[in-house]
């Protein structure tokens, strides 16, 4: 793709789970569950227009998580939402043996995801949320760029029938995704052509992967940049392709360096096709106070960073061409 | 295996017949736990009555259209470790053939140590065994009957144990709250966990009121009594569908018809999750009789 993505102006991407699940919601089989976060998570207009539907399970999201894997022995598809945190760490258990275990077509909805949650803090903060996840058998996991991305991903989840992991976020950020390419499950996104290089990001990272591959082109770098939505099943096809025509990639998340989109990636790399490999991600730490951007210039999730490590993984190419 | 296989299921008249059934049950339960050498005695010999009596009584359901047909009773056993019980009644109910049972606890049988949904044993709506669950799945079930206007009842089965779990009881609050009252709970209230007494370990008591400040209506029962658990059962469906949940609180005793698996050993250990020796195996049979009905 030689056009650069813009822009169009930032907004939310819970607001585009909210702004999906209310068009979903004309499917009566369609329910959705809250554990008092029904207007953080974005799902007030959903309950607002299907009452009937919308279950407000209280502070009790281990209990919720269960609620929602009966509701599907009865032909319903339930979507859940609440923090990123106590969606996964808090209801593990739940998750594991009451959806993945016993394979049902539960839509775990999580916001609030990482450090751009703010000034809420490391409490809130999950850093390990993709790890968990995507270790349980049975499981999708998903993380969109932008506000379009995840009305995109929301409604493939919706059509598609098994247990979804879907991580989205509390500030506006950049909207730039555009839907000329289908939002596809497991199938990696190119927003970047290039031959030198590749960037593999997910969530908010997609949008400064794409920055970093920019100023690297004017450096005279040539960055291919996927967007890596589905963090599991992973797009093996699309690493393999990138590690044998571009030799060199960096990964970058808003997530823990162990465990995440970091990880899958070298896992694929590392079983059928090494190459040098930089992550950009958490540093084993946890999270802090302060505004969204201020936590990933803190923590390194910039697209300096990127363009850094993109730096240092051509030059362990270089030495081993 | 193939339909033929499947035991066809009698028809169960009077309390004699179902005391019968329920005594073959338990015989079932000795034996295949025998053949694993691994599982819970105790609790599924004392969940044995309640178990008849609700397949061969109380729940509406087919066991031949079991996947496909939303239109009868769920059941779902929280405290999926006495799945003995369950298996020996829903294998006696038509829901698979006797001979399964011999696989228990063994690799590649459908018949997983604790009730699995992944190797698609008929009568398993969801998996469970790590506790404290299954009421939270039972409440949505529930959920999703009323908004598919079903008039069939959601049962919940749970223990006296289980009930420490903090879910269970937010699974309760919820059910109050949302007026589910299609939604009968059944707590195998037998005083006995893994480490002794409930009482002991950590007491549930006051359990009914518990309950009932919960927003539920509470009955109470012996659960080792076929005409005493039926009147409970039946009196629970005549009190739902008036925007409450109904709970029964059912008295029973751990290892129930073997006189050596009863209640609190002298060292004060109980049957809980041990299985028979060969030899207690055929002391067990020998305190229950064979039925009419025969053994797998
Ligand atoms: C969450 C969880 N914690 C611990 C266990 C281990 N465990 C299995 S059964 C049991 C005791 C349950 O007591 P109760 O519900 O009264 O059953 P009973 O012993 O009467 O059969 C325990 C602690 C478990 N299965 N799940
Ligand atoms: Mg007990």
């Amino acid at each position: 793709m030689s056009t650069k993505l813009q822009s169009r102006g930032e907004k939310a991407t819970r607001a585009g789970f909210g702004e999906a699940l209310l068009e979903i919601g004309s499917d009566e089989k369609v329910v959705a569950l809250c554990a008092d976060l029904t207007e953080s998570v974005g799902m007030k207009k959903f309950a607002e227009k299907y009452p009937d539907r919308f279950f407000n399970i209280g502070i009790a999201e281990a209990n919720m998580t269960s609620i929602a894997a009966g509701l599907t022995t009865t032909g319903k598809i339930p979507f859940i939402g609440t923090f990123a945190n106590f969606a996964t760490g808090r209801s593990f258990d739940q998750v594991r043996q009451s959806i993945a275990y016993s394979e049902k077509n539960v839509k775990i909805c999580a916001s609030h995801a990482g450090l751009t949650l703010g000034e809420d803090g490391a409490t809130h903060q999950i850093l390990e949320d993709i790890g968990l996840m995507r270790s349980l058998p049975h499981i999708t996991v998903i993380a969109p760029a932008d506000f379009s991305e995840t009305k995109r991903a929301v409604k493939a989840i919706y059509k598609h029938h098994g247990a979804v992991y879907l991580r989205f976020g509390r500030p506006a950020v950049p909207d730039f995704t555009t839907d000329d390419i289908p939002f596809e499950i497991g199938k990696a996104i190119e927003l970047n052509s290039g031959i030198d290089v590749t960037i593999i990001a997910c969530g908010v990272m997609v949008w400064r992967a794409l920055q970093a591959a920019y100023k690297l082109e004017e450096e005279g770098v040539s960055a291919r940049v996927l967007n890596m939505h589905t963090i599991k099943p992973i797009d093996v096809q699309a690493i393999l392709s990138a590690a044998k025509e571009t030799g060199a990639i960096v990964t970058a998340e808003e997530h823990q360096i162990n465990t995440g989109l970091g990880d899958a990636v070298a896992n694929v790399c590392a079983r059928s096709f090494p190459v040098p490999i930089e992550m950009v991600a958490v540093m084993d730490k946890f999270g802090e106070s302060g505004t969204a951007n201020q936590l990933l210039e803190k923590h390194g999730l910039t697209s300096e960073a990127i363009i850094q490590k993109v730096k240092t993984v051509l030059k362990r190419k270089a030495m081993t061409a | 295996m193939t339909e033929t296989e499947i035991y066809t299921p009698p028809i169960l008249e009077t309390t004699d017949d179902l005391a019968e059934m329920a005594r073959q049950i338990r015989r079932d339960i000795i034996r295949l736990l025998t053949m694993a050498q691994s599982g819970h005695t105790g609790g599924s010999l004392g969940m044995a009555d309640i178990f008849t009596a609700l397949y061969f009584k109380i729940l509406k359901h087919n066991p031949q259209t079991f996947w496909d047909d939303h239109d009868q009773d769920f059941l779902f056993l929280s405290n999926g470790h006495i799945s003995p019980v369950w298996y020996a009644t829903l294998a006696r109910a038509g829901y698979f053939p006797l001979s399964e049972l011999a696989t228990f606890r063994k690799i590649n049988s459908r018949l997983q140590g604790h009730p699995a949904t992944d190797t698609h044993l008929p009568g398993i709506r969801i998996a469970s065994g790590s506790l404290g669950q299954g009421l939270s799945a039972a409440v949505g079930a529930a959920l999703g009957f009323r908004l598919n206007k079903s008039s069939n009842f959601v049962y919940c089965l749970m223990g006296d144990g289980e009930c420490q779990e903090g879910q269970i009881w937010e699974a309760a609050m919820t059910a109050a709250h949302h007026k589910v009252d299609n939604l009968i709970g059944i707590v195998d209230f037998n005083n006995q966990q893994i480490d002794g007494e409930v009482r002991k370990v950590m007491g549930v008591e006051p359990f009914a009121d518990k309950w009932k400040a919960f927003g539920w209506i509470v009955l109470e029962c012996d659960g080792n009594n076929l005409a005493d658990f039926l009147n409970a059962a039946r009196l629970a469906q005549s009190l739902a569908r008036k925007e409450k949940p109904v709970v029964i609180l059912a008295k029973t005793v751990m290892g129930k018809g073997v006189s050596f698996f009863e209640g609190t050993m002298p060292d004060g250990t109980n049957w809980h999750g041990k299985p028979p020796s060969k030899d207690h195996e055929a002391k067990a049979l020998n305190e229950l009789p064979p039925t009419r009905f025969g053994d797998f």
